[in-house]
């Protein structure tokens, strides 16, 4: 297994770790959460409540009967004070269930560890937890490890590689909750059959790689559950980059692993999995990282879903510098959102609140054609080749240089010494293509 | 409802981050590289070799600010590349050039070459190159009036440099080793004479990950090779220490803009510079052709990149044979 020497490009980022030894809290509730009907690629969810219900923690109270969805569950106990629409980041707008929480968190009756007796049950549990992919994008895990051709699925592959910079929360995971990970893996290789499990861990977190390798001996697997440790470069945790890493594929955009035999997920997923299975309790809470230099007190934070930003930094001493840019996952590929009044949502894993000169980019100058880009690119694609068709509206150009192949990492424009935003074009040019292609 | 921070925050496109490299800190490393060539050239030809080069880079600046003022662009003389021009085109003279001439030279560099053709990244051909060329062609006397080197250790004020030797006499007419060639005890332009003293910027421009090593390397090669059939291993290694091969290879045809992108055509264009550069040697008129070299290569250059960009439409790097 593995390409010893052979790697995809990458690049080294700041890594910007502060929060690495900071044991995870857990936030006190907050007075109202907002959770989003859409949380997951998919169709969105109909809410379930009506204002004035009152609802228990984990009580479901959004649904679809649309295949690719999860249910949403209600991180707390109170009474549904309204329903509102609100823009969300990527610019549509979604429904919002307000709750106002008592602060008793009393639990939803209907709880209790799933009784699974074959691939079935277990599908069905993953459906009914509201798990999605929550290593970013996610999808929900009741399709993932539902793919078509289980059969031919022999692979498990654990994504732990936590390669944007400031964000920790998978490396407290991985230290606080190993036994939970390791659980999650079995479960999954028992029920859909999996003889081999890796777990992908960067070289930067030798504490996690030493924990994950005591608990694997303890509970007897040092056989078919490896941990691989990779380089701690930047996009190690890419889905693609990291199946290539550790079998050697290759897997081009719009596939899926299963047709390489391989089933991924982030590691939290996993941990997810393995906590739910014992005690039944919902996606309701995430564990995240708050940091950035407009925030008083960065740390590691179990927040329940639907908290409202704002909520987020009060309970990490507030601002301490006005913020000015507010990021919802990592600095590299995460999503800027518009007000702090926007509520976390299950794929969330980090927060940062960045101050001014934080979230300073530096202005654009002339491309001196260095192709520093281009060695950045872990698919060997032409980003400066792939501006220009689009400023020249080229859409077969761009197909020929397989900018669908792009995955947005943000490499290229983080390593171009002239600061273009060669990344965002690309995801305008993408855009393109595919109007182009619908014409 | 505190509203403070809505609607109030910078919304842009990930990443949100930058990395540390920018366009004047790599103009920067590259006149930090060229620190060595300069220390050798003011040992060798004296305070005017000083004077000289800091004249070439007030004029490119004072150019390069007026030509954005000029045309209503953003001012760039911050980044550097306008001081990196004057730096290489006052290493292509030589040390007795008039004041006047230079600063014509720097004319042509930054405003006809540079400018006019849309500022830094826009030219077709290297600043610097072209106009020695310039210069050399309109004042061919002056441009070919060699100040004596200190450490030639020969009383006369002016000599010939070894390239010009060996093109009106032979290898038989050459008076410097090539061991003066490698320190720089020879006549020759500001910043070329020593071998040494460059060698040690190149490697660290490619330590430092300025540039690949790519062209260097298949420039010298090529030099070296052709070298070898002519004149042996001493023609070998007088081809690659004389004249500006060295100042070339790792500092004029490296010039991003102006040479392919990609490393085959990185390759290519090394290939074609050191082939230039002897095939005018031995057969033109003209006793050194690395100005010429990189010249036509850098006209070359979009046509190469377009042959490599084709070739290397880029697929995932295919593994070989996933072992499982």
């Amino acid at each position: 297994m593995g390409q010893q020497g052979k790697h995809l490009n990458s690049i080294h980022v700041s890594h910007e770790k502060h929060t690495a030894t900071c044991a995870t809290e857990i936030m006190a509730i907050p007075e109202t959460v907002c959770i989003s009907m859409s949380q997951h690629i998919g169709a969105p969810c109909k809410p379930l409540v009506a204002k004035g219900d009152a609802v228990k923690v984990g009580q479901v109270i959004g649904d679809t009967d649309a295949f690719v969805s999860a249910p949403i569950h209600s991180s707390v106990s109170g009474t549904v004070k309204d329903i509102i629409t609100m823009r969300n980041v990527m610019g549509g707008k979604d429904q919002m269930v307000v709750i106002e929480a008592d602060g008793k968190q009393e639990v939803w009756e209907e709880i209790k560890p799933p009784v699974i007796n074959d691939m079935k049950d277990f599908i069905a549990a993953m459906r009914a937890s509201g798990l999605v992919g929550l290593g970013g994008a996610s999808f929900p895990t009741h399709i993932k490890l539902n793919p078509k051709n289980l059969d031919e699925v022999e692979t498990l592959i654990v994504n732990a590689a936590e390669c944007e910079p400031f964000i920790t929360s998978d490396h407290r995971l991985m230290l606080e909750n190993t036994q939970y990970i390791i659980d999650g893996v079995l479960a999954v290789m028992k029920y859909l059959d999996i003889k081999m499990a890796y777990i992908g861990v960067e070289e930067n977190k030798p504490d996690a790689i030493e924990k994950l390798n005591a608990v694997i001996k303890e509970n007897g697997h040092e056989n078919d559950i490896k941990v691989h440790v990779l380089r701690a470069r930047y996009p190690q945790g890419a889905e693609r980059v990291m199946i290539y890493e550790i079998t050697g594929k290759t897997m081009n955009a719009g596939e899926l692993p299963a047709q390489y035999g391989i089933v991924l997920s982030n590691v939290t997923t996993f941990a997810f999995i393995g906590q739910y299975l014992k005690t039944g309790r919902p996606l309701t809470t995430k564990r995240i990282t708050v940091d950035g230099n407009a925030i008083a007190e960065p740390k590691n934070i179990i927040v329940p879903i639907g908290t409202r930003l704002a909520d987020v930094a009060a309970a990490c001493g507030g601002y301490k510098a006005e913020p000015k840019k507010i990021i919802m996952g990592g600095p590299m590929m995460g999503r800027a959102v518009y007000s702090d009044e926007f509520p976390l949502v299950k794929n969330n894993n980090a927060i940062l609140f960045f101050d001014g000169p934080q979230a300073l980019i530096p202005e654009e100058t002339g491309c001196i054609k260095c192709g520093m880009c281009t060695r950045a690119c872990p698919f060997n694609l032409l980003p400066v080749s792939m501006v220009e068709a689009y400023e020249n509206k080229d859409a077969d150009k761009l197909n020929k240089l397989k900018v669908m192949q792009c995955m947005e990492c943000g490499s290229c424009s983080y390593v171009c010494p002239a600061k273009r935003p060669l990344s965002f074009t690309h995801k305008m040019a993408k855009a393109f293509v595919k109007e182009a292609a619908s014409k | 409802m505190d509203n403070k921070y809505h609607d109030k925050l910078i919304v842009s496109s990930a990443p949100h981050a930058v990395g540390p490299i920018s366009t004047q800190k790599i103009m920067g490393l590259v006149l930090v590289a060229l620190i060595p060539a300069f220390i050798s050239g003011i040992y060798q030809f004296g305070y005017r070799a000083a004077v000289l080069t800091i004249v070439c880079v007030i004029a490119c600046v004072v150019f390069e600010y007026l030509m954005n003022v000029i045309l209503k662009k953003k001012q760039t003389v911050g980044d550097l590349s306008a001081v990196l021009t004057g730096v290489l085109l006052a290493f292509n003279l030589p040390s007795g050039l008039p004041y006047w001439i230079a600063i014509v030279g720097c004319f042509a560099a930054i405003v006809v070459v540079k400018q006019l053709f849309g500022g830094i990244g826009q030219n077709l051909v290297n600043p610097a190159v072209t106009a020695r060329i310039f210069l050399f062609i309109a004042f061919a006397t002056e441009m070919t009036t060699w100040p004596t080197a200190r450490g030639a250790g020969v009383d006369a004020v002016t000599s010939a440099t070894p390239l010009g030797e060996l093109g009106m006499g032979g290898p038989e007419a050459v008076t410097a080793s090539n061991m003066d060639l490698f320190l720089g005890n020879v006549g020759g332009c500001i910043g070329e004479v020593s071998a040494l003293a460059l060698l040690i910027g190149g490697i660290f421009l490619i330590c430092s990950r300025v540039i690949t090593w790519h062209i260097p390397v298949s420039f010298l090669a090529t030099v070296a090779v052709l070298g070898l059939i002519w004149g042996g291993l001493d023609g070998a290694i007088f081809h690659l220490c004389a004249g500006g091969v060295m100042l070339g290879a790792f500092f004029c045809a490296t010039d991003y803009v102006t040479s392919p992108t990609l490393p085959m055509g990185k390759i290519i264009f090394g290939i074609g510079c050191g082939l230039f550069t002897m095939l005018i040697r031995i057969f033109a008129s003209y006793p050194e052709g690395v100005s010429f070299a990189i010249l036509l290569m850098n006209i070359l250059t979009p046509y190469i990149d377009r042959i490599c960009e084709n070739r290397m439409y880029p697929a995932p790097k295919k593994a070989k044979g996933g072992d499982e």
